[in-house]
């Protein structure tokens, strides 16, 4: 539960009493040379390295899977439960592939670590390359940030020379190379089977599961792949110890996360808090919304693939059960806040349209439906539909979900399903005035 | 026309570092394209027909790959390419209005009008001048700097329909812009992919650790004493004092 300041010790003597914020990842990004690796060691890091070296792979293990990480890619499955999927002794190469192809709408906090703090993350993979026993590791990282790739491609240099990465890492036997993968241009290639193919040179098409990757992952190999922000935080559980995460956050998601808010707020950006924190706080850290004579309407918990939520859910928890009690889902911790200015078909629509562009075109109800959303969503943002388009389009929407590989067509209907869901009548007012109620010009950044 | 002995030498040696950092050289495909685009500024077939003899794939597998890559263009790009982030939060934020003036700015009045968000660069409004392009982009994970304009995939935050015009304009005259949170000095498109196909440019220290928005949570936390709980356990590489 999250507080008001307070001095001393004692504040640490009850995990309900852990401050409102808490920079882990987020701590040394104000240092001009956080991202070299003397602005790095300077803080702290590369101090989890040695003790995880000199200890068991298998007890690594066990340290993630006591902390109870949840993937912070949005799905929320165990880590240290991912990591002991890899078969042992199976005389087969291992990987690890970082899923760094941050693109769900809204979600903006793995670019900003890679591009401030790189080094946690290839100390994270390091260590988690010894756990699961890997010797080659991949930072699928999207090619749209140039100035995180540089980062992470000088961060993986520095690493090099400092004998962090390479053969017989601080003496241990251990050997380990991590190659910068850039990507091009794909937002499918954040589905993890997709990012192998694409990964291998492919066109980025997901792959049916199971074999799940853990058994036949990259070359038909055991692979681990995971978060940025996953893999990130991997370095502070070691270092703390397991116990220590899992003295953050609520009853059954732990830890810290980033917390990223956008749109119509003060002051959006990044805030690293305890899982648990609500949206009431965050706004209230944030400085309110952007303009106070303008309510929240909507916002999306963690990006558009995430069921939208309103002003009746400023107070729920935003840890996985919470959410998801609220018939949303934690996702990327992707908060895009809307205020009453922005129509909600308008946002439904874009999202559509961008699920329609992102498609891969594998499955039929994916590429087929997503087309005929855009098309029935524009007519009724047009005030040229019909009632009955609602129904046409919750049809459309319910046979595409399950009836594709991937994730992708599962989230296609969600934006429109949850904008039906609460504000059906906004959407019915476009057809009898015979357009968009909104004045977008209002909803700008530079609105008065 | 294909590559002259010499680019050819050239490449060919960037080729083979990339093969060799994995362990099945068929991955080395993306960063090869990347190659060949920031020879050419764009993936032309000369470009695919080395990727494939250098892999030892068909051209038309080549060009399967290629094809379904918004990020590799198949006609000569802008030297500089403006990206405008319509997706929703950004376009909502103003992306709509920076992208529809931008597009008239720049390829007059009937411009805005065409989709400029296509797989590969067809949909592109460029300059006469062939100096700088725009199309639309979708979300670049900036969204805590909406609108977000990208060029030469740098990041240009929180825009405004004049300043967006104001960067095509000084891109144009040749006057040097510096991204919000890149290095001082933007590169070309060429450049940019070269970075890409895993070649640094130098730059990587250039530029701010974070930009405002990345540390209003830090900034925050420090204003009022907020930290993460100390360690439970004593770390085993360090004796307690």
């Amino acid at each position: 539960m999250a507080g008001s300041p307070r001095d001393g010790d004692a504040r640490y003597g009850d995990k309900g009493m852990t401050d409102t914020l808490t920079p882990v990842l987020t701590a040394n990004w104000d240092q001009p040379d956080s991202f070299t690796l003397a602005g790095y060691s300077r803080d702290g890091g590369y101090q989890a390295l040695p003790k995880a070296l000199a200890m068991q792979p298998d007890d690594v293990i066990a340290a993630v899977k006591e902390s109870i990480l949840r993937g912070r890619g949005g799905a929320g499955f165990p880590t240290g439960m991912k990591w002991s999927f890899i078969p042992q002794n199976d005389g087969k190469p291992h990987y690890l592939t970082v899923n760094a192809d941050e693109s769900e709408p809204g979600t903006c906090k793995d670019v900003p670590l890679m591009m401030a703090n790189p080094h946690v993350l290839i100390e994270g993979i390091i260590i988690t390359c010894y756990a699961i026993r890997a010797s080659h590791a991949f930072i699928y990282v999207r090619g749209e940030v140039l100035h995180a790739v540089r980062r992470l491609q000088l961060a993986v240099a520095q690493a090099y020379e400092a004998g962090y990465i390479g053969k017989n890492i601080l003496g241990s036997g251990f050997d380990l190379d991590v190659v910068v993968h850039a990507g091009a241009g794909a937002y499918i290639c954040g589905e993890e089977t997709a990012l192998l193919t694409s990964l291998e040179g492919y066109r980025g098409l997901p792959r049916n599961r199971p074999p799940f990757p853990a058994v036949e992952g990259l070359y038909a190999c055991p692979t681990v792949i995971n978060n940025v922000e996953s893999i990130s935080s991997v370095p502070s559980i070691i270092a703390n110890g397991g116990n220590w995460f899992a003295g953050l956050g609520t009853e059954k998601s732990k830890g810290y996360g980033i917390f990223s808010l956008s749109g119509h707020v003060q002051s959006p950006g990044q805030y690293e808090a305890p899982l648990g924190i609500t949206l009431r706080e965050l706004i209230g850290l944030a400085g309110g919304m952007l303009r106070p004579e303008h309510p929240i309407k909507f916002w999306t918990p963690g990006g558009s693939s995430t069921p939208l939520l309103t002003d009746e859910h400023l107070d729920i928890p935003l840890d996985f059960e919470g959410v998801a009690a609220a018939g949303s889902m934690l996702g990327t911790r992707a908060l895009q806040i809307f205020d009453d200015t922005t129509c909600v078909l308008r946002a439904a629509l874009r999202w559509t349209e961008f699920y329609q562009h992102e498609s891969c075109g594998k499955c039929t109800p994916c590429r087929e439906g997503s087309y005929w959303l855009v098309r029935t969503l524009e007519r009724l943002e047009q005030g040229n539909g019909t009632e009955q388009d609602l129904e046409t389009i919750l049809d459309v929407g319910d046979n595409i979900i399950g009836r594709a590989f991937c994730a992708l067509g599962d989230a296609v209907p969600v934006p429109i399903s949850s904008a039906i869901k609460y504000f059906r009548d906004e959407i019915i007012q476009h057809q009898k005035q015979g357009g968009c109620p909104f004045d977008p010009a209002a909803s700008t950044a530079w609105a008065v | 026309m294909p590559f002259g002995e010499e680019t050819l030498t050239r490449l060919k040696a960037d080729a083979a570092e990339i093969t060799g950092r994995y362990p099945k050289a068929r991955s080395a495909l993306l960063p090869l394209l990347y190659l060949v685009q920031a020879e050419e500024g764009y993936v032309s077939d000369d470009g695919m027909a080395f990727c494939a003899e250098v892999l030892g794939i068909t051209q038309t597998e080549v060009r399967g790959v290629a094809s379904f890559y918004t990020m590799y263009k198949r006609e000569p790009a802008a030297e500089y390419q403006i990206g405008v982030c319509i997706n929703t939060t950004c376009a909502i934020m103003g992306g709509d209005q920076i992208y529809a003036e931008l597009a008239e700015h720049i390829g007059g009045p009937d411009a805005a009008h065409g989709d400029g968000h296509s797989a590969a660069n067809h949909g592109d409004i460029k300059s006469p001048d062939g100096k700088v392009a725009v199309e639309r982009l979708e979300c670049n994970a900036g969204c805590d700097y909406a609108p977000v304009v990208m060029v030469n995939w740098e990041f240009f935050d929180n825009q405004t329909p004049q300043s967006a015009k104001q960067l095509v304009d000084d891109l144009r005259a040749g006057r040097n812009v510096t991204p919000t949170r890149g290095p001082r000095h933007l590169c070309t498109w060429k450049q940019a992919s070269r970075i890409l196909a895993g070649f640094g440019d130098g730059q990587a220290a250039d530029g701010p650790s974070a930009g405002h928005a990345s540390l209003v949570g830090l900034k925050l936390a420090k204003e009022r004493g907020w930290q993460a709980p100390p360690a439970t356990e004593t770390p085993a590489t360090e004796t307690k004092a």
